[in-house]
């Protein structure tokens, strides 16, 4: 064989070692890619945590130790010494509004000690610094808080706590807490839930179960498709425009002779849940769509062929064999709905409230609102506090999530 | 005929037995019912389009505004009766395409990692990751954009150059979130195309790396493009990383470390406040609105359609 005829299979190996390099090269590439992904999702919960932990400089207004008794430390004071103390630094009239929401003699020693703290000592936050920080600089820290506030005390705090959650929001960091941000959710994912579910699941039997393939049905389907694309902001335009100014009587209560004496113009918990419910709405009706679309064809012949009417059939057989898929997708929808922002800052949630939402017609603040309001604050103390109430957040969605994948796993039918 | 438990039936014959439809009042009922919750979701575009046009036409009709200094105005200033809209749609444009510059490169290369490299084992814990990264509410993106990217910036570039409220960072962080979009639609196309392709361009001599850039993304292009273009709409209207950390007032410029205001950083801003319903400043959202509406709806619409055309069915 002659060194020409050879060439080709040279050529064809020489190449093959490029070939093969490129491959590997390109491998790493895509693997890289996926690795910046991930450090991107870490570097995301990472540094959330790290704002929500560290050193913080709580200063007090009275110092505890004038506040002790007979050589008896404030911690350890009996409760009639507590109470006195009260009585002593409060306005008789703050004394009998205390006393007068529950009497002394009925609350908890450390309900009154709680109450000396917040009211009488009045700590406040003068420096914070984060977990990374706190870990590194903690001898720089403490020299700098020794010398600069001297008579302040040196806390390593985490900023997500208890009381956080059980604390209405307030102007103060030490005081401030999400109950009043978490039942605003609620309250607003409740009256979401009214609308959409039953409006979705009835629009995708309609369109799985009974919709012909004429024009009008085509329009409805393709509108929903698009309705899903549309940014969020623009239903909360809609809901400024309808909810909150077109229908104020209706959605302040003003109707059904309910009138709020902090009046909200429309500005409720009722115009926020309709929003929602627009907005969610479309999510809803596809994920049903594709459950009732899994039940099996022969499922419905069977019944059909026992002299089922069509509702009967969609009832009895097709909605409970679907609802798992429908119970899943409606959860990720009000996942999404929860985590909704936008929408809600344009119908006007309300800046600062520190009541509870007693009704639909009342103002209304939301976690992420909540969360939005904090950061855009310039004090540290308030991005701290964001932080721990994103993590909040993030809590109660993995719950969800997580109730969602179980329920499939659980509920979830081979045909 | 005498059944068992005793009463007497009636002998049909095949002819006597009525198999008519009959009208059933409940089952009419019921269906218009659900042809009415059908229905609504067109009442909620209608409302969109009525409230936004209603609006945007108050805003227009005003002599302070016209048409064409709106669409071509470097300045929106409504305090001194300037509205041109060019600094929030630049502001909008930039962040897009940071965004987009990280998100198509990333997004493409994991997909095509997900589906051609990894092992299953690897595609199911890494798909659960991407899941919880779409999860994440784009408030806390914000939060991340604000608190930890723009110090990055700033530690790298200098404190001078890069303000406090940019662009840039925005616009990465704008990125990560619409990666797994990108990622979990690139995938689903590259899925798509037959084992059968991949089979035969191996059996052709072909590497791992061709079969994936000359065999499969090709076959996908359509999927990919359509991915593509969502992903620029969902970057168009994504308001709350922008309203926290890309600036609040409008500024024309192309510096991306500086601060500038998009369209819907701006409507946040501004209706942020109470907001009276007779004043410029609340139609001027709802033009902002109509025009952030018709961009994003003809980009799905295109998406859509791109889907639809260049999609090669396969048997």
């Amino acid at each position: 064989m002659t060194a020409e005829a050879m060439r080709p299979e040279f050529e064809y190996t020489d190449n093959l070692h490029a070939r093969h390099r490129a491959g590997r090269i390109w491998h790493l590439v895509f693997q890289a890619a996926t690795i910046v992904g991930i450090i991107a999702l870490t570097a995301l919960l990472l540094n959330i945590l790290d704002q929500s932990l560290g050193y913080a400089v709580y200063e007090a207004k009275v110092d505890p130790a004038t506040l002790a008794m007979n050589g008896i430390p404030l911690e350890e004071l009996p409760k009639a010494d507590l109470v006195h103390i009260l009585q002593g630094n409060l306005s008789s009239g703050a004394f009998n509004k205390l006393n007068h929401e529950q009497p002394f003699n009925e609350r908890s020693r450390q309900n009154v000690y709680a109450l000396v703290i917040e009211r009488v000592v009045r700590y406040k936050i003068v420096e914070s610094w984060n977990l990374w920080e706190s870990l590194l600089n903690a001898g720089e820290i403490r020299a700098r808080a020794a010398q600069q506030h001297p008579d302040a005390e040196l806390r390593f705090v985490s900023w997500l706590r208890a009381d956080f959650i059980s604390r209405p929001q307030s102007s103060e960091p030490v005081t401030a807490g999400v109950r009043t941000a978490i039942l605003g959710s609620l309250w607003t994912i409740l009256i979401t839930i009214l609308l959409a579910f039953p409006l979705g699941v009835g629009a995708a039997i309609y369109l799985e179960e009974y919709a012909g393939n004429n024009w009008i049905n085509r329009i409805i389907q393709t509108n929903i498709n698009n309705l899903a694309g549309v940014p969020s902001i623009i239903y909360g335009i809609l809901g400024l425009a309808i909810f909150v100014r077109a229908l104020e009587p209706l959605t302040s209560g003003a109707v059904f002779g309910f009138v709020d004496p902090t009046t909200a113009n429309g500005r409720t918990v009722l115009s926020a849940g309709l929003t929602l419910g627009l907005l969610v709405l479309p999510v809803i009706i596809i994920n049903s769509q594709e459950a009732i679309r899994a039940v099996p064809q022969s499922l419905r012949k069977a019944s059909y062929s026992l002299g089922a009417t069509k509702w009967q059939t969609v009832w009895s057989h097709v909605l409970p064999n679907a609802l798992p898929g429908i119970l899943t997708g409606t959860i990720l929808a009000i996942s999404r709905a929860i985590g909704e922002t936008a929408p809600l800052v344009v119908i006007g949630a309300s800046t600062a409230i520190s009541f509870d939402p007693a009704s639909p017609f009342s103002k209304f603040t939301t976690l992420p609102i909540q969360i939005y309001q904090w950061t855009a604050r310039p004090q540290e103390e308030f991005r701290h506090l964001a932080a721990a109430a994103i993590l909040v957040l993030l809590a109660l969605l993995l719950s969800l999530n997580a109730s969602a994948v179980l329920m499939r796993t659980h509920f979830s039918r081979k045909f | 005929m005498k059944l068992h438990n005793g009463t007497e039936k009636k002998d049909y014959s095949p002819a006597m037995i009525d198999l008519k439809k009959r009208r059933r009042l409940g089952e009419t009922v019921i269906q218009s019912l659900l042809f009415f919750a059908g229905f609504f979701s067109i009442f909620t575009t209608l409302g969109i389009v009525y409230e936004l046009g209603k609006e945007a036409l108050l805003f227009f009709r005003t002599p302070a505004v016209n048409l064409f200094k709106f669409l071509s105005g470097t300045q929106w200033q409504p305090h001194i009766n300037e509205f041109g809209i060019l600094p929030l749609v630049n502001a909008t444009l930039m962040t897009t395409l940071i965004a987009m510059s990280i998100a198509l490169p990333l997004g493409l290369a994991v997909a095509m990692y997900l589906s051609e490299y990894a092992s299953t084992k690897v595609r199911d814990t890494l798909n659960p990751v991407l899941e919880i990264l779409a999860g994440i509410p784009t408030i806390v993106y914000g939060y991340f954009a604000l608190m930890f990217v723009t110090p990055i910036l700033r530690g790298i570039f200098g404190r001078d150059i890069v303000d406090i409220y940019n662009t840039a960072s925005a616009g990465l962080v704008m990125g990560i979130l619409i990666l797994p979009l990108i990622t979990s639609m690139s995938e689903d196309a590259l899925n798509a195309v037959p084992r059968s392709l991949r089979e035969a361009a191996y059996g052709l001599g072909a590497t791992k790396l061709e079969v994936a850039v000359k065999i499969v993304v090709p076959a996908a292009l359509s999927g990919i493009a359509a991915a593509f273009i969502l992903g620029i709409s969902r970057a168009i209207g994504e308001t709350m990383i922008v309203a926290m950390a890309a600036g609040a007032g409008p500024n024309f410029t192309f510096n991306p470390f500086k601060g500038a205001e998009t369209m819907t950083g701006h409507i946040v801003r501004i209706s942020g406040g109470d907001l009276s319903y007779d004043s410029i400043d609340y139609d001027s959202i709802f033009a902002i609105g109509l025009m952030l509406f018709i961009i994003t709806l003809s980009l799905n619409l295109v998406s859509q359609r791109i889907v639809r055309r260049f999609r090669e069915v396969y048997e």
